[in-house]
């Protein structure tokens, strides 16, 4: 359990310094900032209070803000990802048992699974994240094309760091 | 008023959900309004010094491209120089004694988001206040809205709460400059007066009515004017003279009778 814990912590402060750091100062086209940070809320464990998880939703997305100098809006989006993922999880893997800690990750979900899972709900927070940014629907259809373009590179930089970091049980 | 309790405690993950929710909603209504932003805002110095020891490094890349930049602008403010040296009026005094530039460093700045904000290496303890306005090299920037002991915050241009007021060089005539499009590169100019035509590259400066900017700041130039029939007041794109993505430099602009004006201005309103 303290395991979990230091996993989790650590990764947190990772995850936060190269959003801060790297990608932050990423602008492809000018358009795209992935959010590699929310990887912290997907890979907490499944077996976790679900108010703990908003808390902590809450807090990632300050951190960021704190950063950024943009005050409740990471919060506001990251929450609204962690008030899903458990609906998220349910739907994909009703069938699947988690152990208590285990983390809904690459090994227990499989790729395709794990894809499936982290899209959904990286998309749900982009959304969120760019609405709350232009706070409008006058630009929506640009604000979709972010979302869209911007969800997909979260994507792929997540899977990079996930699969360079499992290692594989034999 | 039981059952309530009883019915927000079993659905204390919903309750806790539009909690969270709402707290940032008022946290992000901070920076609905230019004044808003301006009376909320806060920069911690732990924020401001993580930017500034990455950036220490990360400055090197970008060193000769900036080394020609701003011997560009000594070349320019040296042409200045000489043909006020030679001023026969001496009657007059120079509009820019009235202000003070204080050279700062961006330590963090951005160009994608919709509200964008530059973060700079001087703050109080350097004299930095609020709503001092920000140039680079090739133009206007932002404007400060929030400072620390070191470190000041910056609403770029590329904000939708940053409006100034610009004027047409050529003819004096005044215009409003905001930045509406997904572009970093083009920002508008609204209410020109319907009989004005504009060419392709003609420049818009700062105004000179607010405290903010001095006079004849460069802003951009014209890009495209497309004129609306039956419009009283037509609008323009404009091209930034200031590259926002490779802002490295920025001087911050103090106006000693700032203070004097504004007690003015009040003295007239309370009479």
């Amino acid at each position: 359990m303290n395991h979990t814990l230091f996993i989790n912590f650590l990764r947190f402060i990772l995850l936060t310094l190269l959003q801060v750091l790297v990608f932050n100062n990423m602008d492809l086209g000018g358009y795209l900032t992935p959010a590699v940070y929310v990887l912290f809320i997907l890979l907490l464990p499944e077996t976790i209070n679900k108010s703990l998880l908003l808390l902590l939703g809450f807090f990632t997305g300050l951190t960021i803000d704190i950063f950024l100098n943009t005050p409740g809006l990471h919060a506001g989006a990251t929450v609204l990802m962690a008030f899903a993922r458990p609906g998220v999880l349910r739907l994909f893997f009703r069938n699947l048992e988690f152990s208590t800690g285990e983390a809904p990750g690459l090994v227990k979900l499989g790729i395709s699974g794990f894809i499936r899972y982290a899209l959904v709900l990286i998309f749900i927070q982009h959304l969120a994240l760019f609405l709350l940014e232009s706070f409008s629907f006058q630009h929506f259809g640009q604000t979709l094309y972010r979302t869209f373009l911007s969800s997909l590179l979260t994507l792929l930089i997540i899977l990079i760091v996930v699969l360079s970091t499992t290692t594989r049980k034999k | 008023m039981r059952n309530l309790f009883h019915f927000l405690w079993r659905n204390q993950f919903f309750t806790l959900f539009i909690l969270l929710e709402l707290v940032s909603i008022l946290l992000l209504s901070n920076s609905f309004s230019y004044q808003r932003s301006l009376r909320y805002h806060t920069l911690s110095d732990f924020a401001g010094s993580v930017f500034s020891s990455y950036n220490s490094v990360d400055q090197y890349f970008g060193l000769q491209k900036e080394n020609l930049r701003l011997a560009q602008e000594n070349a320019r403010l040296r042409s200045q120089l000489s043909a006020h040296l030679f001023d026969p009026d001496t009657t007059t005094l120079k509009a820019d004694s009235l202000f003070r530039f204080i050279p700062a460093s961006v330590v963090s700045n951005s160009v994608s988001h919709r509200n964008n904000l530059i973060i700079v290496n001087k703050g109080q303890k350097q004299g930095v206040q609020k709503e001092m306005g920000v140039v680079s090299p090739d133009g206007v920037a932002g404007i400060v809205i929030g400072v620390s002991n070191n470190y000041a915050v910056i609403m770029s241009l590329l904000h939708h709460n940053a409006h100034i007021s610009g004027r047409v060089k050529k003819n004096d005539q005044l215009v409003n400059v905001k930045w509406d499009q997904p572009d970093y590169r083009f920002g508008t100019i609204t209410d020109i007066p319907s009989h004005l035509q504009l060419e392709i590259n003609d420049s818009i400066v700062t105004s000179g009515n607010s405290l903010i900017f001095p006079k004849d700041i460069l802003i951009g130039f014209v890009e495209e004017h497309t004129k609306m029939t039956g419009e009283h007041l037509g609008s323009a794109v404009i091209r930034f003279s200031t590259d926002f993505n490779s802002l490295k430099q920025v001087y911050l602009i103090e106006n000693y009778q700032a203070n004097e004006l504004d007690t003015l201005l009040l003295q007239i309103s309370e009479q």
